[in-house]
């Protein structure tokens, strides 16, 4: 019997763990070391609950509830000066904790201050659009869906956008693997022969390390062609090789004369 | 009904219609030469006026952010060169700079002026590609000869560099591979030197010209408020009035040290953009300027380190590596395992020739990044053809593709 792998998490694992290694943190700082974040965070927590906040690489991390999304973006946008949504999307927790964490990047250009909002939803659990707020979030939020299947409320076009209409499955789930699942092998060949060709054709080859044993047999061969279903090892074929040259051949320089030519070795020139 | 002989009437049985509005939807890409890659939008037209555009993306799909998911650190810096592959090395660098962020790297001071000027080169390399192919689809065969005439010198300079053309791989984790070769800045002035009169010859084919003036002027023109609420950023965010470069505001890198302005426009509108491009190429030849300036430095007061000197995080030089034991073991861990970057998050933000590109990192302490998002500016300057184009003439959404600069490496990743 096959050992059991866990398909929580198909993605590539490190082939050595060390079981006594510590990962260090990346030092997180208090909001108050920084007196323009923290009234930020101040005007934040008048209004919306607040389960976290600290500062880390430069930018402050605000804990939201989801349910406060939309009213959380329009305070900022609105009052404080945070005018654009330079990036939103998910991470996968799902193995973990079956949550999915979702997070906005938000930049105050008079300000100069970057904010990550940050929370975290249930699987199967949809986010509010705050699409009317920035534009910029129709397409992040379709790219959200596409990628993870979470869907936002409101969103005026919530379709796939980077992969196909009638793909099946979210491509950046850690459950989906790198190459692809049973459907994308044969997704293409459905699309262009049909489903009845698929018995002559055969799934999608999607290992990009597959390495067929005749390529570097082919590769040698290359110029040196015989017409299909001809043995090339054998004797009397070894003249028989294939030619691609039209009748009579083309026009070629029969006699170089090296001394009149110019020689260019300087690409600069 | 009697038919009209050279005014058919189209009949159809059992079919009635809702709307007779006579509106055509147009297929524009995604194989058309102007889309500057694999671009379809659905243009919904009342004759030549487009009433609804419908940008469709995602032929260029490649799933780098999975991909980088199943690789470690440094072995997916070659895949960020296939986001903008016309200035490959920003994209490099802006993955580096986020991992450097990250683990908390200090990048020696030759190393980084070395990266201003490969970022700048690459700058240059993007704009005039920019010039060439937008000149060409507005039809000036003649700009996109000049464009890529110098275009092609700059690239023959990262190729005595690095090897490559296009997909430069240039910078490193913690530093920069290589110093630049003997000829780089001999090379790197002569063709300095000629810029300012090559933007003059572009300028002096195209500022007057009554074609380029009009698909160029109040075509496309976008707001500040839409520009801020798409999302755009770059010259795309200069040209419709905010002077923000990421350059400048945030400095990285030495960007403090060096003297540039930002040009930037009111207009919103496509020559609005010409003009920011055109006034940051001048920009960008002040800087590489300086940066020749302070590599002479840094060779003089005898600066040679390259990468930064980090143990667990970076292997040591060639020499040490062949001649200690030490070194050689924690090279080898490097290459096989990777390296192991802290608990946290970080959304770095450096400003490609594009606009802001943006790297952000989840990591949960292992050798792969936990989720990698890459924040390409170019997918916004799609998204906002859906608000920009309605109003418009087929024309125009030629020139205004062509001014947006989207590249389709970066926007379907």
């Amino acid at each position: 019997m096959r050992a059991y792998k866990p398909k929580g998490n198909v993605q590539a694992k490190p082939y050595y763990t060390d079981r006594y290694w510590q990962a260090p943190q990346v030092a997180k700082y208090d909001v108050e070391s920084d007196e323009v974040f923290s009234a930020d965070l101040e005007a934040i927590k008048a209004k919306f609950e607040v389960t976290e906040a600290f500062i880390q690489v430069e930018q402050m991390t605000v804990w939201i509830n989801p349910s406060d999304i939309y009213g959380v973006l329009e305070l900022m946008r609105d009052e404080l000066e945070y005018t654009q949504l330079s990036e939103m999307s998910a991470i996968d927790f799902l193995e973990q904790r079956d949550e999915f964490e979702i997070f906005y990047q938000m930049l105050s250009m008079n300000k100069r201050k970057r904010i990550r909002v940050k929370m975290s939803i249930k699987n199967g659990q949809a986010v509010d659009s705050v699409s009317n707020l920035f534009r910029s979030a129709d397409w992040s939020e379709r790219e959200m869906f596409d990628m993870f299947g979470i869907e936002a409320n409101n969103h005026p076009f919530m379709k796939r956008i980077l992969m196909p209409y009638d793909w099946q499955g979210y491509p950046l789930l850690k459950t989906y693997p790198l190459e692809g699942d049973e459907f994308a092998a044969w997704y293409e060949v459905d699309k262009i022969y049909g489903k009845e060709a698929r018995d002559i054709i055969g799934p999608e080859i999607r290992d990009t390390a597959r390495i067929d044993r005749y390529d570097s047999e082919r590769f040698a061969r290359l110029g040196h062609e015989v017409p299909k279903g001809m043995d090339p090892d054998k004797e009397e074929n070894k003249d028989k090789t294939q030619s691609y040259q039209e009748d009579g051949g083309v026009f070629l320089v029969k006699k170089l004369d090296k001394d009149s030519s110019v020689v260019i070795d300087d690409p600069q020139r | 009904m009697a038919q009209v002989k050279n005014r058919l009437t189209p009949f159809f049985e059992n079919i009635t219609f809702d709307r007779e509005d006579n509106e055509l939807i147009l297929n524009f890409g995604p194989q058309h030469p102007s889309a500057h890659g694999q671009l379809r939008l659905m243009l919904h037209l009342q004759q030549e006026q487009i009433v609804k555009a419908h940008p469709d993306v995602g032929y260029l799909h490649r799933g780098m952010e999975k991909m980088a998911e199943n690789m470690i650190y440094n072995e997916f810096m070659p895949t960020t060169d296939r986001m903008d592959y016309i200035a490959s090395s920003s994209n490099n660098y802006g993955f580096a700079l986020a991992v450097e962020k990250l683990v908390g790297l200090e990048v020696p001071r030759r190393a980084k002026v070395i990266r201003m000027m490969i970022l700048e080169i690459n700058r240059l390399m993007s704009h005039l590609f920019w010039l060439a192919t937008t000149a060409l689809d507005i039809g000036a065969m003649t700009v996109f000869l000049f464009a890529f005439r110098e275009r092609e010198y700059l690239m023959d300079i990262m190729e005595g560099y690095c090897g490559a053309r296009l997909t430069h791989a240039a910078i490193r984790i913690g530093g920069v591979p290589l110093d630049i070769q003997d000829s780089f800045i001999a090379q790197l002035k002569t063709f300095l030197d000629k810029l300012p009169q090559n933007i003059k010859d572009y300028e002096d084919l195209l500022d007057e010209n009554r074609i380029w003036l009009m698909r160029m002027e109040e075509v496309g023109e976008i707001p500040t408020d839409m520009a801020l609420s798409w999302g755009c950023t770059g010259p795309m965010l200069r040209a419709s009035g905010v002077a923000w470069d990421i350059r400048k505001e945030e400095p990285y890198e030495l960007y403090d040290e060096v003297e540039f302005n930002v040009p930037y426009s009111d207009k919103g509108d496509n020559f609005a953009r010409y003009r920011v491009y055109m006034e940051e190429m001048r920009e960008t030849a002040k800087i590489l300027y300086q940066t020749i300036d302070m590599y002479d430095e840094c060779v003089k007061n005898n600066q040679t380190e390259l990468m930064a000197h980090a143990p667990q995080y970076v292997s040591a030089p060639k020499l040490d590596i062949m001649t200690q034991n030490y070194s050689l073991m924690q090279h080898f861990v490097l290459v096989t395992q990777g390296m192991r970057p802290p608990v946290g998050e970080v959304y770095v933000a450096t400003e490609s020739p594009k606009g802001e590109l943006g790297f952000f990192i989840n990591s949960q302490g292992g050798a792969y990044p936990y989720r990698l998002k890459l924040r390409a500016p170019s997918f916004w300057h799609t998204g906002i053809l859906t608000d920009l184009l309605p109003g418009h003439y087929i024309p125009d959404v030629v020139s205004i593709i062509g001014t947006t600069n989207i590249v389709f490496g970066e926007v379907d990743r």
